[in-house]
């Protein structure tokens, strides 16, 4: 017994449950849909051959990656500003802002897209509005087509970029940046070359954060995009439970899965991975 | 100066950007008020009927019933085991442990289609699709890594020195966990029971995969209610899971309120 103990810390006896149940029942079948992107229908690489044979495939990829990329941008680009001025004002305005943030952040995805369906609608409220000033004869186009699914993505990511951004910003000495004025900088100077270098961790952590929950994406698109704008997550749904073809969905989901962990790993260097999840709790 | 100018320019931009996270979700309160029998602003008279409608149709109840049970049990399950287990990564500490727990907060951040893809791949063979249990362990398994945050920045901040000294005073195991670690980790646990249960009572992917016809969840019914994107109790829906969100949000703050004050305390 003494001997056992030794070898083994008895922590891990209470570590066993979940640990056997993500392996046997999540990582089992992940592992299983990996083997099958390359044995099914047949063994061999031809599942990843019709990404270079197939121009819809190719499409499907590439609109996901662009719309991703867009979103990326706009989300860590905005989180920055909020997390900017969340940091620099006083105490009760920044619980406010944290207050409104966190709402947002646990209101559920389906009541969020459901209100975008009703404001971005033909007849919705914005078209609505805007025809009732005269500011446009015609109503505008915002869903059905990539205009709508990035403002969707884009209203739900910005509260992911914000929070990593965050953390970072707060960590931040702000004497530094009285120093660097005090030595002389310009205001922009002392932002551009003290503070931005400063938060690129954060920075860095929020866009791959980001990036990575928009490539998986499925609610907003299939319901914003409607029909038209076609994403890998959707296009998986649509093999598996419609045409019921395992091997191309196997294949995408295999890319998503490494390009996932790929960033994952970049993450890793520049943050410990638990506080930008961490970050949601307080 | 200009950085003071900025500096306003960009707080402004910052509030316009906060308004434009909530309100949109607002729109649903008065679509749900509205007299018409399809999605449109109410002019002049509001009506209940619809809320009526959500409260009285069968349907929409078993839903409501059954995405409770779901989440209830869920919750308790993915905090049972995520708060053992972020107990026992946190005595065992090693390199190997470090790595155990960054394989078991994969769940998150693994895209939910892949989730979902991997649970529908097993269940077949398991006959597991369309049960509440098949729902119940694939939503605890996306919910304990949640559990496992939150309580190891609990465990973060528990002096190790109090389990020891309840050992050297005679604690058993059992007794240490039960008397010194559980309470001290307590608002660790119930922000991970509570984060678990919004999860499971909010998650569409993977039901949307693994859930057929015995088993309608309320997000799924929402689901179909928005593809059809005609009837207004969808929205009546929006209009409770809205205040359901909000009333959930205030047990949170309340909870880590006490928390930093028994902190400072």
């Amino acid at each position: 017994m003494q001997t056992f103990n030794r070898s083994i810390h008895p922590g891990w006896l209470i570590i066993a449950p979940l640990l056997v149940l993500v392996v046997t029942l999540y990582l089992g079948p992940i592992m299983n849909i990996l083997w099958l992107s390359f044995t099914d229908p047949e063994p061999g690489l031809g599942n990843y051959a019709k990404l270079g044979e197939s121009d819809a495939l190719l499409r499907i990829v590439w609109t996901t990656v662009r719309i991703c990329i867009v979103t990326t941008l706009f989300s860590v680009g905005l989180g920055y500003s909020i997390a900017y001025a969340m940091v620099h004002c006083d105490q009760r305005q920044k619980n406010y802002m944290l207050t409104l943030l966190l709402v947002s952040f646990w209101i559920s995805i389906l009541v969020r897209t459901f209100s975008w369906l009703m404001l971005l609608g033909r007849k919705g409220l914005v078209n609505g509005t805007l025809e009732n000033i005269g500011l446009i004869a015609e109503p505008i186009a915002f869903m059905r087509n990539e205009l709508g699914v990035l403002i969707g993505m884009i209203h739900y990511m910005i509260p992911y970029a914000v929070l990593p951004l965050l953390v970072s910003m707060q960590s931040i000495d702000t004497r530094i940046m009285d120093a660097s004025r005090n030595l002389g900088a310009s205001g922009s100077q002392s932002f551009l070359r003290i503070y931005l270098p400063l938060t690129l961790p954060g920075l860095v952590a929020s866009t791959l954060l980001v990036f990575i929950l928009s490539l998986g994406f499925y609610v907003t698109p299939a319901v914003l995009g409607g029909g038209k704008v076609l994403m890998v997550a959707e296009y998986i749904s649509v093999q598996l439970l419609v045409t019921l073809k395992w091997g191309t969905a196997a294949m995408l989901a295999a890319l998503m899965l490494f390009g996932v962990l790929a960033m994952l790993w970049l993450m890793s260097k520049f943050m410990k991975l638990s506080t930008v999840f961490g970050g949601t709790t307080r | 100066m200009t950085s003071g100018f900025f500096f306003k320019f960009n707080r402004v931009g910052a509030w316009i950007l906060m308004l434009f996270l909530v309100t949109p979700a607002l729109i649903s309160i008065p679509v749900s008020l509205t007299p018409k029998r399809f999605l449109s602003m109410p002019k002049g008279e509001l009506s209940l009927r619809h809320f009526e409608k959500l409260f009285t149709s069968e349907q929409w109840l078993s839903s409501f019933f059954q995405s409770g049970v779901i989440a209830v049990s869920t919750s308790l399950l993915a905090t049972f085991l995520g708060t053992i287990c972020a107990i026992g990564l946190w005595r065992v500490s090693s390199k190997l442990s470090e790595l155990v727990r960054a394989f078991l907060l994969l769940p998150l951040i693994i895209p939910q289609i892949i989730s979902a893809m991997a649970f529908y791949r097993l269940w077949i063979p398991l006959g597991l699709l369309d049960s509440y249990a098949g729902l119940i362990i694939a939503h605890t398994i996306l919910a304990a890594p949640m559990v496992l945050i939150t309580v190891s920045a609990s465990l973060a901040s528990f002096d190790p020195k109090l389990e020891q000294a309840s050992k050297n005073l005679g604690a058993s195991n059992w007794t240490t966990m039960h008397r010194v670690i559980l309470p001290s980790i307590k608002p660790g646990v119930f922000a991970g029971a509570l984060f678990a249960f919004i999860l499971s009572w909010d998650e569409i992917v993977v039901t949307l995969f693994i859930s057929k016809y015995s088993v309608y969840t309320l997000p799924r019914r929402m689901w179909n209610g928005i593809r059809e994107n005609t009837d207004p109790t969808v929205a009546a829906a929006a209009v409770v899971l809205i205040a359901i969100t909000i009333i959930a949000f205030m047990i949170f703050v309340i909870l880590s309120r006490r928390n930093t004050r028994s902190k400072d305390a």
